[in-house]
């Protein structure tokens, strides 16, 4: 079936077979390896990106249902070479270790502080529920999170 | 993973949905995707076709009139969450929908979707059942036909996984009353530590006269393949005057509206969730009448 989507600025359009998971999709015809694979049960958000404006766990989407939707993967969050704020915050906070779950990290940080500009430390750590790390805890991310955010502010 | 080869169609209204589900047998309806992709990811359902109703605009939509609030099918947990007409309507729904998986889940994942899922680990059920939910249900043959029917959130669901959909209906919304000033509401769950999902949900809905309950409406799940009713519960509280003693011992008396279909597993076993179930429902009428406990 083909589909139309517009991913960090740029229209594609592909033929793709109904079952395709939106993040193979992004990985593997587009060529978008930002965006991971971890658990493929929609629990651990390695592969968020956002859709129309909201953040999904892409390996629980089809590609078909982002048939028409603007999507932005960590790939498209800055201009090349630069680093939106967030990703500056998880740099000097050394918000990760391996970085397996930093894109899908930063895809929801990105969101919740859209939606809300001054977060609590619960209210980042409640934000985060849907994405897991491994390496580090939670400590430095949430610190990011919270840097992030104050910097958006000022 | 990936789910067995199937055929996609998009329906653009309620009839076109019907139609496609009416000529194949081996259909299954899309909203967000959030029950049914996992599913299919797993092989547990492997349908032929899929059809996908997410982009139907006539299923979404909250209003309030008359004292009925009504919630269109394709609303997603983070518009029930995010939605002031909601928290001033039906306070539990408000927050219970805020406390549904993480904010991605909460982003696909809709109302119509959840409960025709109708998993017992669901939260949204229990408390449709304690709101006196209808649910509006479209068949074919449209409104001239008896094409259209209403069901209460307590007949809906028919056990684990089962409702009274027919194969080619379709949910399009639900309505509940508004609730009063002096109409107070509460979920309260023990919830999975990793999934969030409820081995024990408790929801109470009081109506009261200064501390005197008048109307009660109490309704557990997790525990049984579908939300149960405590009518025994109920009883108890109608005429009392709301105290730690008096809602304790109403509460304890949930062992009676139960029945013998209590589920059991690793995370949980059986006779450990009815023995919850009386606590659960104690901090759910404690917290819907704002006295404190504990």
């Amino acid at each position: 079936m083909k589909i139309q989507v517009t991913v960090n600025g740029k229209a594609h359009e592909k033929d793709v077979d109904p079952r395709t998971l939106l993040v193979h999709f992004l990985r593997e015809d587009l060529g978008l390896t930002g965006t991971k694979v971890g658990c493929d049960t929609s629990q651990c958000g390695a592969c968020v990106v956002n859709m129309d404006g909201t953040t999904v766990k892409s390996c629980t989407c089809l590609a078909v249902q982002a048939d028409g939707s603007q999507i932005t993967t960590i790939e498209g969050l800055s201009p090349k070479g630069e680093l939106d704020a967030v990703q500056e915050a998880f740099w000097n906070n050394h918000g990760l270790q391996c970085g397996y779950c930093t894109a899908g990290m930063i895809m929801t940080a990105v969101e919740l502080i859209d939606k809300n500009p001054n977060p609590t430390e619960d209210q980042v750590r409640e934000g985060l529920k849907g994405n897991i790390c491994r390496c580090t805890g939670y400590h430095n991310i949430v610190k990011a999170v919270l840097a992030a955010a104050e910097a958006k502010r000022s | 993973m990936f789910a067995t080869e199937f055929e996609y169609k998009k329906a653009n209204s309620v009839s076109e949905a019907i139609q496609l589900l009416s000529n194949d047998a081996d259909a299954k309806l899309m909203a967000g995707g959030h029950s049914l992709i996992p599913l299919m990811k797993l092989r547990l359902a492997r349908p032929g076709t899929v059809i996908d109703i997410g982009g139907i605009a006539e299923l979404q939509g909250i209003t309030a009139n008359n004292g009925i609030l009504r919630i269109g099918a394709l609303t997603t947990h983070a518009q029930l969450a995010e939605s002031p007409l909601v928290r001033d309507s039906a306070r539990i729904l408000w927050e219970t929908a805020y406390g549904i998986g993480d904010p991605q889940v909460r982003n696909r994942g809709t109302i119509g979707g959840n409960v025709s899922h109708a998993d017992p680990a669901s939260d949204l059920p229990t408390v449709l059942v304690a709101m006196d939910a209808k649910f509006t249900i479209q068949g074919q043959g449209g409104i001239t036909r008896r094409g259209s029917r209403t069901v209460a959130a307590a007949d809906f669901f028919t056990g684990a996984f089962s409702t009274v959909l027919a194969e080619n209906e379709i949910l399009t919304a639900i309505e509940m009353p508004v609730l009063a000033a002096n109409q107070h509401s509460e979920y309260a769950k023990m919830a999975h530590p990793a999934t969030s999902y409820a081995v024990v949900g408790a929801a109470a809905v009081v109506t009261m006269d200064g501390n005197t309950c008048t109307v009660a409406r109490v309704a557990v799940g997790g525990l049984t393949p579908s939300p149960v009713r405590g009518q025994s519960v109920e009883q108890a509280l109608v005429g009392q005057e709301l105290n730690a003693e008096t809602i304790a011992a109403a509460a304890n008396l949930i062992d009676n509206d139960l029945g013998s279909d209590i589920i059991g597993d690793i995370f949980a076993s059986a006779e450990y969730r009815r023995a919850m179930a009386a606590i659960e429902l104690k901090h759910a009428i404690f917290h819907a009448t704002g006295l404190a406990h504990h």
